[in-house]
């Protein structure tokens, strides 16, 4: 029973990072990207090219990968996606036009990766050491992916609740056309947003390297989860994911410990829909229109 | 009717009887092409007879098409031809009917991700099923089914859905899905019911898909989850109807057939780069033809008043 809630907590934190990238990206951005889950795996990828091909340590490798999420997120939006937005005439049509081109996106991303590497499954051994806490064993990587997690959390929960761009960034979140009357840059911030989910999710990315199996066609599933995640809790919010996510993984864990591990989809899409058909907006989400 | 909609039924008719006739006169190669045409036209035409109208862009479509597949897998050779079909027809139908009345009411994004997310659960479900009650995963269909046989199920159907769309866009229920498409509160207003509309398109959307999928299973001869729910015919449909024009009855046809040869095309010549290249193909339909092929004509000839258009009953 505790092993169940231990490994639901830490999947759980996991699903909160991954789909906090989302959530800065489909919150302040308005991009609903279904590529996102390829840009994780291709983050984990890197990680592992890196860990094996220059014994790098994949916690250095994030200075590396991290930043390079954030440039290759920015040149995304400015070259792809603004042609979008510009020519989107509501927030709907832009959700739509950019659910088409991220899904095509995603076809891309997983084409060069299956080019590249091949549809094999991936893995590499760092630092799975087994350690006990509160008497139950738990592998390190996972422990420091969870601990960097959190970090990584509670780190941009505070900039954007604690300094002024920060503030800005919310503020688009919360009305395109009003910030723009209080002189914020609403392009820009949507693009360095953008961005920010781009580099939340390479470290995302990097960090579930350490301990889980990928492939070039794995990434499907990481977007969905973190759709759900950032849905649930309430688009554009960072507390929300944080509850959606380890209400996810908790009930994940629980059901593959007691019940069946191959019901686990099926639970998170009962969670999902049950959440939402109480609460439409998500749990932390204010009712829209 | 007038006497161009007159030409339009009897050339229709006409090219109804040659399609019907060409399994006599082609060969083999030729036979499973014009099958996958013939697929991907009615599974594109069926996607924009909800998608079209509503703008609720569904990515389900191997949900359906796998649950069809499926279902011949298990009961196709304990039950006559049509009762199977039949069963197939009343699962997808009920499947369609949950997932429409548990999301439909929500918002448009919501409906995309469930079913996004739709073919994975069912083949977990599947296969969770599979490997706990019946213990078998992966099954032989062996039905007395050849290709020409697929070939004429496929053309019946691919009349049905244009009739049956056709009928659509000019009852009620059409009209009032093209508000909601416009402006879903509007509709409301107007006292719609507008999930009632929607879940009603989706379901029959659905049951197409989920015939084909069953007409197309006796082309394996080995089925497992992972073949019937293969998440790559979603990705076609859609873009096979955007790149036609979804808006329109007829769109979804006119981009299926050059993308079909395209995709065999490819996964013949470059088997490696098919994804990547499918993929750029989409991005450049999304970038270039946001109204797709139909939409780009219609602009064009905008100047002419548009003539009175009869249902093309062609594959």
């Amino acid at each position: 029973m505790t092993n169940a809630i231990f490994t639901g907590l830490m999947l759980g934190g996991m699903y909160a990072l991954i789909a906090m990238g989302l959530t800065l990206q489909y919150g302040v951005a308005r991009i609903m990207n279904l590529s996102y889950g390829e840009f994780l795996v291709a983050a984990s990828f890197a990680s592992y090219w890196l860990f094996t091909g220059w014994a790098l340590n994949p916690l250095l490798g994030l200075a590396i990968v991290v930043p390079i999420g954030f440039g290759v997120s920015i040149i995304l939006y400015r070259v792809l996606l603004t042609p979008l937005v510009r020519r989107a005439p509501t927030r709907d049509a832009l959700e739509v036009d950019s659910l088409l081109a991220t899904f095509g996106m995603m076809f891309i991303v997983q084409g060069i990766m299956l080019t590249m590497f091949g549809g094999a499954y991936f893995s590499y051994s760092f630092l799975s050491i087994p350690v006990t806490v509160f008497g139950e064993t738990l592998a390190l990587n996972r422990l420091i992916a969870f601990g960097l997690a959190v970090v990584f959390g509670l780190a941009l929960y505070l900039a954007l609740t604690r300094t002024r761009f920060g503030t800005a960034i919310r503020a688009v979140a919360v009305d395109p056309t009003a910030a723009r009357l209080v002189a914020i840059d609403v392009t820009s911030v949507s693009a360095f947003a953008f961005a920010l989910g781009g580099a939340m999710v390479a470290a995302a990315g990097v960090l579930v390297s350490m301990f889980l199996t990928f492939s070039a066609s794995s990434g499907v599933i990481f977007t969905m989860k973190a759709l759900m995640v950032v849905v649930m809790g309430g688009v554009g919010n960072l507390l929300g994911c944080l509850v959606a996510g380890l209400a996810l993984g908790l009930s994940e864990s629980l059901v593959a410990t007691f019940v069946d591990p191959g019901l686990t989809l099926a639970v998170n899409f009962a969670l999902f829909l049950g959440v939402l058909l109480v609460k439409p907006a998500g749990l932390f989400g204010r009712a829209q229109r | 009717m007038s006497p161009t909609q007159i030409a339009a039924l009897a050339a229709g008719g006409a090219g109804l009887v040659v399609l019907a006739l060409l399994p006599f006169y082609i060969d083999a190669y030729y036979l499973s092409l014009s099958i996958s045409l013939l697929q991907f036209t009615v599974l594109a035409t069926a996607w924009g007879l909800f998608s079209g109208p509503t703008r609720y862009v569904s990515l389900a479509t191997t949900a359906f098409f796998g649950v069809g597949a499926y279902t011949v897998a298990v009961l196709g050779e304990l039950l006559a031809w049509p009762l199977v079909l039949l069963i197939a027809t009343a699962i997808g139908a009920l499947m369609a009917l949950i997932v429409g009345i548990s999301t439909l009411r929500l918002s448009g994004l919501h409906f995309v991700i469930f079913t996004f997310g739709l073919a994975e659960l069912v083949r977990q479900l599947v296969i969770w099923y599979e490997v706990n009650k019946t213990r078998v995963l992966g099954r032989y269909v062996f039905v007395d089914i050849t290709q020409s046989d697929i070939y004429w199920q496929l053309l019946a159907l691919a009349v049905a859905v244009f009739v049956i769309g056709w009928l659509i866009a000019r009852s009620r229920l059409g009209f009032a899905l093209r508000i909601i498409g416009e402006d879903e509160t509007v509709a409301k207003h107007c006292g719609i019911n507008v999930t009632l509309a929607k879940v009603t398109l989706f379901t029959i959307s659905a049951v197409f898909i989920t015939l084909v999928g069953a007409i197309m299973a006796p082309r394996w001869t080995y089925i497992e989850p992972s073949i019937a729910f293969n998440p790559t015919i979603s990705f076609q449909v859609v873009i096979m109807a955007l790149l036609g024009g979804a808006h329109r009855l007829w769109g979804p046809a006119v981009g299926s057939i050059p993308l079909t040869l395209l995709f065999e095309f490819l996964s013949t010549r470059f088997p490696a780069t098919s994804t990547l290249i499918i993929g750029i193909v989409f991005l450049l339909i999304v970038y270039a033809l946001p109204s797709g092929v139909v939409g780009l004509w219609e602009r064009v000839s905008r100047r002419k008043p548009e003539p009175p258009v009869a249902p093309q009953v062609q594959a």
